[in-house]
């Protein structure tokens, strides 16, 4: 029997990391670095600088790198370790320099905060900046709420409206009870909830296309019951998502569609209407 | 007779099977209110949060313990066994634990198994093997014995026939055993029974799997909820259990906050209707039981997940279903999907190491990552993790030497090459912003059909101006 075990590591055995502790938040700092994310880049860039201009009215001057690309998720999560490295590598050395990080999007928050230090994990003395980098980064909606304490006065008409969060953000960072009480600030805006609100959109990025049929029915059973929610619209802080259900809505000739988060908070809260 | 070729050939590989399972709205729907009122019983059973974290903690370390003297405790399991009158028996790969089942039936000249339900069973394939061997094996789980009567493998863990409904049920058991149909699911319930029941008086060995081994008191632990376990492990003269290796723990005392976890995740009971502890065979002065007692331990790759201290984790595993339960995948391509014997999550992670990823190159790719099986797992198996870990395994090449069975079995130069492009691209400022001014620019004229992505959605068009551009315009003009 004991032959069967001979290629085993010694005391390889892992327990399960604790759970972690609710986290505690620094006063709101005078300057932050905004990591705009390759989708929004992109995509969505509208949604970048509306962030820029939330944080700009609570008083803070934001920074943004002109170096920044991707944080490396999609190579990760498709399995290229090295690729990924490179590219996180590249992120970590520009973020290297103490200002507090604010990411318009949960998984790739979620990427510097979580997963950075599985990327690094054979590189003690870059696990160290690691650490550093995730203890510095936060996603928009929990930089609002938490940091910047925002005290909103909704100057938008009265709407409804559901909102799809991010699953690896959600569960890596409870983005979801950010996003809320976010919303639950804003007078005129109500927020309904849909069928099935905490399953997954069918992104996961790479996973999109190397399983087209599976993630497209995924994607459309989340647009049809977004849609029967009831809302005029859905708002979501993460590009990916957004991405995926726009892009379904789209090509199902459907006139409802879905809108960074950061867009529809300016809106509210500086009364500027966008076509 | 000239038929129109499909517009999607449906190949036997996940995704084929896949585009199988989705168009059949029967068996979506089936599944959808299935694994929605698994996920509420679930819930349900676990109305403390608190309590809950707590106990997936406490199991996880249990788990962990046991693994960690993993070689040990089986060595006490079957010292502890031996002492109770059970016979031990190792075997490293299906075939040996199918030679070694088989050579028990024939010592005995039996030619009927009646069998409670064992996954580990499924993964040996034993029913085939022994009806090769005109040994007639019948499965009396209510599930195993509808998916057996219909030529059919299960499509999950817990609940082998949750592929179909009482009507396909009543219509199989008309076509099958000649009674009328009907509605009634306890009608139902009732006919198989009656037939199952004659069966455990004339069976000459029974077949059973294990929850749990535990080595100190050498005991095997087996739940279940319709008796048929505690039939097959008593009323013929021979018992064999049969189970893999990681299944084993180090006491009692551990075996009551895993048995919560297992009940309450599984199916959201707070304990099953039956809970067999199996400690030998009959005594000489004991009216009943089985005159002989086997455990049959198999590892068929588990062994090679175990040398890996990440992968390692996979082996806490204690077959809830739970994962399978609330995967947006697995609901909407069901069991069968996955071709393997374990399906849904703990599918896509266990059984690379049993059959090898050349065989199963898309399981680890047949995720969106979301991270729902992660997060109720018992025993708290980083599953997500788990399947990354497995990605990055099957696109090495073989100079990188994978660590896992039949690793690389996805390795594309090509796709390496995209990659190695894209990381050029995100590490070089110059070049990324090159690229950004090309694709703001030309974007509209990108191909409208780029791929499986057009499939699902309009192609993607990039903004006119993107954040870059943005941002530097806003932040150097100062307008805030």
């Amino acid at each position: 029997m004991s032959e069967l075990f001979y290629d085993a590591a010694p005391n390889a055995t892992r327990v399960a990391p604790e759970r972690p502790r609710p986290r505690m938040y620094p006063a709101k700092p005078a300057e932050v670095t905004l990591f705009g994310t390759c989708v929004v880049d992109l995509f969505f860039p509208e949604a970048g600088l509306d962030a820029i201009r939330l944080l700009e009215r609570e008083g803070i001057r934001v920074h943004f790198p002109d170096e920044q690309s991707c944080c490396g998720q999609p190579a990760w999560t498709s399995g290229y370790v090295n690729e990924a490295r490179e590219v996180a590598r590249a992120q970590l050395n520009l973020l290297d320099n103490g200002l507090p990080v604010v990411v318009p999007s949960g998984s790739c928050a979620g990427m510097f905060r979580q997963h950075y230090r599985e990327v690094f994990a054979e590189e003690p003395d870059t696990l160290k900046r690691v650490e550093d980098l995730a203890e510095r980064t936060f996603e928009l909606t929990e930089f609002l709420l938490h940091v910047c304490k925002v005290d909103w006065q909704d100057l938008g008409q009265p709407t409804q409206i559901a909102l799809h969060t991010s699953c690896s953000a959600r569960r890596e960072m409870n983005t979801h009870l950010h996003a809320r009480e976010l919303l639950g600030k804003l007078a005129n805006v109500e927020r309904l909830d849909h069928d099935h609100e905490s399953e997954c959109c069918g992104f996961g990025g790479t996973f999109s296309v190397r399983m087209p049929e599976v993630s497209g029915a995924m994607v459309l059973d989340k647009t049809r019951s977004l849609r029967e929610s009831g809302a005029a619209e859905m708002v979501t802080a993460d590009g990916g998502c957004l991405l995926n259900i726009n892009g379904s809505l789209e090509k199902q000739k459907q006139t409802f569609r879905g809108r960074h988060l950061a867009s529809f908070l300016w809106e509210r809260v500086s009364g500027e209407v966008k076509s | 007779m000239s038929q129109r070729i499909p517009v999607k050939e449906l190949t036997d590989s996940f995704r084929g099977r896949a585009v199988g399972a989705l168009a059949d709205d029967q068996l979506r729907t089936n599944f959808r209110v299935a694994m929605d009122s698994l996920m509420k019983k679930r819930a349900d059973a676990f109305p403390d949060e608190e309590e809950r974290e707590g106990l997936r903690e406490l199991g996880n370390h249990i788990k962990a313990r046991a693994l960690s003297r993993l070689p040990d405790l089986l060595e006490q399991l079957e010292t502890r066994l031996t002492a109770n009158g059970v016979k031990v028996h190792w075997a490293e790969t299906n075939e040996e634990a199918n030679r070694i089942v088989h050579s028990i039936i024939e010592a005995k000249q039996g030619s009927q198994v009646v069998k409670g339900k064992s996954m580990v069973s499924e993964e040996m394939e034993m029913n085939d093997y022994l009806a090769e061997r005109h040994i007639e094996c019948l499965e009396s789980d209510m599930g195993e014995y509808i998916v057996q009567l219909d030529g059919e493998k299960p499509s999950h863990i817990i609940m082998p026939a949750i592929h179909k409904n009482r009507f396909q049920v009543s219509r199989l058991f008309h076509d099958k055993l000649g009674v009328d149909e009907t509605e009634d699911v306890n009608e139902l319930i009732q006919i198989g029974r009656r037939t199952l029941r004659q069966k455990f008086l004339e069976a000459d060995v029974g077949v059973s799997g294990v929850n749990f081994a535990i080595a100190e008191t050498g005991t095997l632990l087996l739940v279940e909820n319709e008796g048929n376990g505690r039939m097959s492990t008593t009323a013929p003269p021979v018992h064999i259990a049969v189970t893999g290796i990681e299944k084993v723990v180090e006491n009692l005392r551990d075996v009551v906050p895993l048995l919560s976890l297992l009940t309450r995740s599984a199916l959201g009971q707070p304990i099953t209707t039956y809970v067999n502890m199996i400690s030998g065979p009959r005594k000489a002065d004991e009216l009943d039981g089985p005159e002989e007692v086997h455990l049959v331990l198999l590892d068929n790759g588990r062994s090679g997940a175990f040398a890996d201290a990440q992968l390692r984790q996979t082996l806490n595993c204690i077959r809830c279903g739970a994962c399978m339960n609330h995967c947006p995948v697995y609901t909407r391509v069901g069991g069968h999907t996955y071709g393997e014997v374990y399906p849904g999550p703990i599918g896509k992670i266990i059984t690379p190491h049993m059959v090898g990823l050349h065989k199963v190159p898309d399981h680890p790719s047949a995720s969106s990552l979301c991270g729902a099986c992660g997060e109720v797992c018992p025993v708290k198996i980083p599953i997500p993790e788990m399947l990354q870990r497995l990605r990055q395994e099957n696109v090495k090449s073989p100079a990188e030497q994978p660590k896992v069975k039949d690793g690389g079995a996805k390795y594309s130069r090509k796709e390496r090459a995209i990659w190695r492009f894209w990381a050029s691209l995100n590490t070089s400022p110059v070049f990324y912003r090159l690229f950004l001014w090309g694709a703001t620019r030309f974007g509209k004229l990108a191909p409208k059909n780029v791929g499986p992505w057009t499939e699902n959605h309009s192609a993607p068009v990039p903004a006119r101006r993107s954040l870059h551009d943005l941002a530097k315009a806003h932040l150097n003009q100062g307008d805030r």
